[in-house]
């Protein structure tokens, strides 16, 4: 459709909308994946039938429904919430509709192909941008925008202009695409990329695992979407890097020169070298997530804590992102690792990132978080305090009793 | 009259309606007493149907909840002004008919300020009748909100707003 060159953003939404959009175009386009879950779909519902008056959505087959915030249940409350949405489910004829212990929603998506190359993906659930790991155009949207588009199959956006971050080099010895996403919130800002596009270059070398980090964390920046070019034996013929697109800046980073990060509290911007903080007490050291739940965010951390043990008073929560993750762990022998260091395993799922089960903080309680998010409250109480960095960084912590660089290890 | 309840920068939605308080973990009648239930306690049992938020940059940053604008509409706010929005908290309020104007007012309002809002012709007009302008949203924008949102707009017409035709 593209006859001229254009980023990887302005590419799939001109495909979509079948005719060349620019910077600031309002289009409506259509939907290829919806995808919602547990915590919010008795809205989407409620939304579909009250707001919109609509009985059925537009097509079944393109919706996605995963049992992962709040699962298995915690209260009779979710659980109600919970027994609405599978009847739901029955009565639209959802076939994609994962239970509890599937695993985490974009996670799911991407493990079972549910995006492709190419797709518009749209979530309820800010993280939803971790479809640009396989280049799909993946934004997170509330519960009436997600209503809306079951109703119609479509929705509207404003075409973002795009940042490039073009990498250079490869991580050092125990830096990770963690360091990087939390490089890239203290470069830019928590609205560095409001609005926009991401797109990252130089990375074809980076396993998939790592490129769903990268992705994810781009809504931290404020980011509509984060894409990494897919491979050309994977992307449909239309889509690809294309010389001379225009991007609204251009951010280098050499990976070589990269330390371990990490956020410290309230915001995710507020980034400094581990090195810097080191010494902080924890109480608590959570391995999981959509950022950093994935297989090899466990063996990172196992390289660590083989034959060790975690420091007395700290307690280590690892909760895999998938069950597909708990079994290659499992049958590889990185969660006994784990399990033999004094880590305990959660069910797959969000775990408690967002502050509701499964591990809610107290008051004056520290955490070292592998999530995305450590605002006030966040994951329990206001007086609580969450840090956020990388498995090894995680690693590192839970030895110690206190925040660690894991190069010191 | 309105009172101007005033906001830093980077308000994010966990601060706006904590995950704990959600309507899937309590219930959606509850709803209208949690905004700020932390980061400003007095704020839901003394806010009054038509003030305004006026806060820094990045406002509704964070998680994609919309029981945060919901909330927000629900304790009667007219509208919020900052000099940016969260781009999903942007649709959502769009959503919902819940009006935000971009503009950087922090420095120039006081928490606790009385002024009067005109939707129409957007502006404030303060107590010694100094009027402040606020930028003019588009045209279709206007439109939704004046429908009670985008979902409304659409179950009367059965299209978008930016659509010629069904």
């Amino acid at each position: 459709m593209a006859t001229e060159a254009a980023t990887l953003a302005e590419q799939i939404i001109s495909h979509a909308a079948g005719k060349r959009v620019y910077p600031g175009d309002l289009v409506i386009v259509p939907v290829d994946r919806c995808m919602t879950h547990d915590s919010l779909t008795p809205e989407v519902i409620d939304a579909l039938h009250q707001d919109l008056g609509v009985e059925h959505i537009f097509d079944p087959s393109r919706v996605v429904v995963v049992m992962d915030h709040v699962a298995p249940a915690s209260s009779v409350a979710t659980a109600n919430a919970q027994v609405k949405v599978r009847q739901w489910v029955a009565q639209e004829g959802i076939e994609h509709f994962y239970q509890v212990g599937k695993g985490i929603c974009h996670q799911v998506m991407i493990e079972e192909g549910l995006v492709q190359p190419g797709q518009i993906a749209l979530g309820t659930d800010s993280h939803a941008t971790a479809y640009g790991a396989v280049c799909a155009f993946g934004t997170g949207v509330g519960t009436r925008d997600m209503a809306l588009t079951l109703a119609t199959g479509r929705t509207w956006f404003r075409v973002p202009e795009t940042i490039c971050i073009q990498v250079k080099g490869r991580f050092p010895e125990l830096v990770s695409a963690k360091d990087l996403s939390l490089h890239l919130c203290g470069l830019l800002g928590m609205d560095g990329a409001t609005y926009k596009a991401i797109e990252f270059h130089g990375l074809d070398w980076l396993p998939l695992d790592e490129r769903i980090t990268l992705c994810s964390m781009t809504t931290e920046l404020g980011a509509k979407a984060g894409l990494i070019p897919p491979s050309e034996k994977e992307a449909p013929p239309w889509l690809g890097v294309h010389p001379g697109a225009s991007y609204e800046r251009t951010i280098t980073v050499d990976l070589t020169n990269l330390v371990p990060l990490i956020a410290v509290p309230h915001q995710v911007d507020q980034v400094q070298p581990v090195a810097e903080v080191e010494g902080v007490p924890v109480d608590q050291v959570f391995l999981g997530t959509c950022t950093n739940g994935r297989l090899s965010d466990l063996r990172a951390a196992a390289r660590l804590l083989k034959g060790k043990h975690i420091a007395k008073g700290v307690r280590m929560l690892v909760i895999p992102a998938s069950h597909r993750v708990l079994k290659q762990a499992a049958a590889d022998g990185t969660l006994s690792i784990l399990l033999e260091a004094g880590a305990t395993i959660g069910t797959p799922g969000c775990g408690p990132c967002i502050g509701r089960h499964m591990g809610v903080l107290g008051a004056g309680e520290v955490c070292l978080s592998t999530g995305n998010r450590n605002f006030r409250g966040r994951m329990g109480s206001p007086e609580a305090r969450i840090y956020l960095g990388s498995p090894e960084t995680a690693a590192a912590t839970a030895l110690t009793g206190h925040i660690t660089d894991p190069r010191k290890i | 009259m309105a009172r101007i309840w005033l906001f830093g920068a980077n308000i994010d939605t966990d601060q706006i309606l904590p995950g704990r308080y959600a309507p899937y973990m309590t219930s959606e009648s509850a709803l209208r007493q949690y905004p700020f239930i932390e980061a400003r306690p007095e704020f839901a049992s003394t806010v009054a149907p038509g003030d305004i938020i006026v806060a820094g940059a990045n406002f509704g940053c964070g998680s994609s909840r919309e029981y945060a604008p919901r909330a927000l509409k629900l304790v009667g706010i007219a509208a919020i002004i900052a000099p940016s929005f969260a781009r999903i908290f942007y649709r959502n309020a769009l959503n919902l008919g819940l009006p935000l104007f971009e503009a950087d007012l922090t420095s120039v309002l006081q928490d606790g300020q009385k002024v009067t809002l005109d939707i129409s012709e957007p502006s404030l007009t303060l107590l010694d009748g100094k009027k402040i302008p606020l930028p003019s949203p588009p045209e279709w924008v206007r439109r939704t909100w004046e429908e009670g949102g985008l979902l409304a707009y659409y179950r009367r017409h059965r299209r978008l707003p930016l659509e010629e035709r069904p």
